[in-house]
């Protein structure tokens, strides 16, 4: 009998080969990412946009009282950085869910699927590398809104670090968790209205909420509960080296919940992908 | 005779010319793929329905089908894309369901819909697939240069893949599926699309695999041309398996001809003309 004829040995993968995994998913990613620049260019220009244009009109509009992090007064454009940053990231998890679906659309997600190392495994490798490449762009921004005159202090640029990998993680997790649910890339510009505009709007992005709760109680309730405002303060906090102990547990049992959606959902057995079949023979 | 009663009567017959095939050879082989007793449903939608087939090591076997017969969604389960809950699928006697790392490992996989990365090169390809095997840089990189020089496109390695014709996307589709160095190849309908000259190409390059390194193929194809008489074969049709058994015997059994004759025979349908 050949030897090829024979049930193989099981043999499990090392350490070094989950790290080969990810090397590749992370590499992968960020070939992506430099092929399509025009998603980098995009990537920076919205934010931009908001911080010259927006902030520079709304500075003499909204006061934005003394409140923590800040010590002191400061500009509108210094507000709403940390929200810009964190608005980035937002996109970028949707931008890679919105891969994911084309992905899956045109076939490459199943190689990926196909893997013999464990799914889990896989879609949290895919997230790590989806956040790493939402750092770079949040650094981009941070580099150009210094050039602006935006400033935080010089060790808040580091301690903002571990943030943003989690933040992003629970923006990428939701958008990975969106992507399951999602059929066709068409039904993408429903995610645009339903998830990233509320979000993004009914947060402490743009204003602070003790702005909100003077004008709407009920939308400030909505602020509140939203994940992304608790995204936004951690980011803002830790630019100024300081944690707001609620925003850090928020985010992490989130970004606990949404991965654990995906899984679920991504998962053969369980999940939402093997109810719908396709086409083919 | 019935559909229904030529079914019965062929897979009867490949069963008992595959059990003395087997008898024949003294040592106790064990299958590259078993699908036993497999269903599949899409909500209320049966896809497939008690599915039973062996693949044979080191064999050929054609998954012939027309178009909606079950074979991508059989694929599917086989690849673990989507889970098995009825019956059961092993690859080289590990059961895709209960040890898919296993399972996987063996097994390379062709997809009917193209799944390179167009924007990437052809080698950023080949390596980001080892990577998904666990196969470091180095090695990747030696054993993608062995792949591409097999299939004559080492000096497309740097050219990005939306710059080659399909059929050579086909070829480096097959290439990366033996990346990982598989006993057991599944190809779904691979030459749909190509021309007479990359059909016969990628026919004959995965028959050498099967020849020369004993790799278990399973070619689902609807494509009648692309079946030999030395093959095993098994005919599915409406997520049913009619017949499964040698070449010979199919066409025997139905008292056809060649195996165009006992094909619609046994479905009713007329394939599609080979082009």
């Amino acid at each position: 009998m050949s030897a090829h004829a024979m049930t193989l040995p099981r043999r499990g993968f090392t350490l070094a080969q989950h790290l080969i995994c990810l090397r590749g998913i992370a590499w992968r990613e960020a070939l992506r990412f430099l092929h399509q620049r025009e998603r980098f260019i995009s990537a920076l220009v919205r934010p931009l946009v908001w911080l010259f244009i927006f902030a520079a009109g709304f500075r003499q509009i909204l006061g934005v009282s003394i409140i923590p992090p800040y010590e002191t007064y400061v500009l509108y454009d210094v507000y709403v950085t940390p929200g810009l940053m964190a608005m980035i990231q937002l996109f970028n998890g949707m931008q890679s869910s919105l891969s994911m679906v084309y992905d899956r659309e045109m076939g490459n997600m199943r190689m990926l699927l196909v893997s013999p190392f464990p799914r889990w495994f896989l879609l949290c490798g895919k997230l790590l590398a989806s956040t790493t490449v939402s750092l770079f762009q949040v650094y981009a921004y941070i580099v150009v809104a210094w050039l602006w005159g935006v400033e935080a202090p010089a060790w808040g640029y580091v301690a903002v670090l571990p943030a943003l990998a989690l933040t992003g993680m629970m923006l990428g997790a939701l958008g990975m968790l969106l992507s399951s649910a999602i059929r066709q890339l068409e039904n993408f510009a429903g995610v645009m209205n339903f998830v990233i505009f509320p979000m993004f709007f009914a947060s402490s992005a743009l204003y602070p909420l003790w702005l909100v709760q003077q004008s709407s109680p009920v939308v400030y309730t909505i602020c509140r509960l939203n994940p992304f405002t608790y995204a936004v303060e951690l980011i803002r906090f830790a630019l100024y080296a300081e944690v707001d102990w609620i925003s850090l547990a928020v985010v992490a049992g989130m970004t606990i919940v949404f991965t654990a959606g995906a899984i679920i959902a991504y998962d053969p057995a369980r999940g939402l992908i093997a109810r719908r079949g396709g086409g083919g023979g | 005779m019935s559909i229904d009663a030529l079914a019965a009567k062929l897979t009867d017959r490949a069963s008992g010319a595959g059990q003395k095939a087997r008898a024949a050879d003294a040592a106790p082989a064990t299958p590259a793929i078993v699908v036993h007793g497999v269903s599949h449903a899409y909500g209320a939608r049966k896809a497939l329905e008690d599915v039973s087939l062996t693949v044979e090591a080191a064999r050929f076997t054609a998954l012939l089908g027309l178009n909606g017969a079950g074979k991508t969604t059989l694929f599917s389960l086989i690849t673990r894309l989507y889970d098995t809950r009825q019956g059961f699928i092993s690859v080289l006697g590990h059961r895709v369901s209960e040890d898919p790392r296993e399972a996987l490992r063996q097994l390379g996989v062709v997809f009917q819909a193209r799944t390179l990365d167009l924007d990437i090169s052809v080698m950023e390809n080949l390596l980001y697939h080892a990577a998904l095997h666990g196969i470091g840089n180095r090695e990747a990189r030696r054993r993608a240069q062995v792949v591409l020089a097999e299939i004559d496109l080492a000096d497309r390695a740097r050219d990005q893949v939306r710059k080659l014709s399909g059929g050579q996307m086909r070829r480096v589709e097959i290439a990366r599926a033996l990346l990982h160095e598989p006993r057991v190849l599944v190809l779904d309908e691979p030459t749909v699309g190509l021309d007479v000259a990359s059909k016969s190409a990628i026919l004959r390059q995965v028959r050498t695999l099967v020849q020369e390194r004993g790799i278990a193929v399973l070619w689902a194809t609807h494509l009648l041309d692309e079946v030999m008489p030395g093959d095993a074969v098994v005919v599915l049709h409406r997520g049913k398996v009619l017949a499964a058994g040698e070449f010979a015997d199919i066409v025997a059994a139905s008292g056809a001809s060649d195996i165009r004759g006992a094909f619609i025979a046994l479905t009713g349908g007329v394939p599609e003309t080979p082009g």
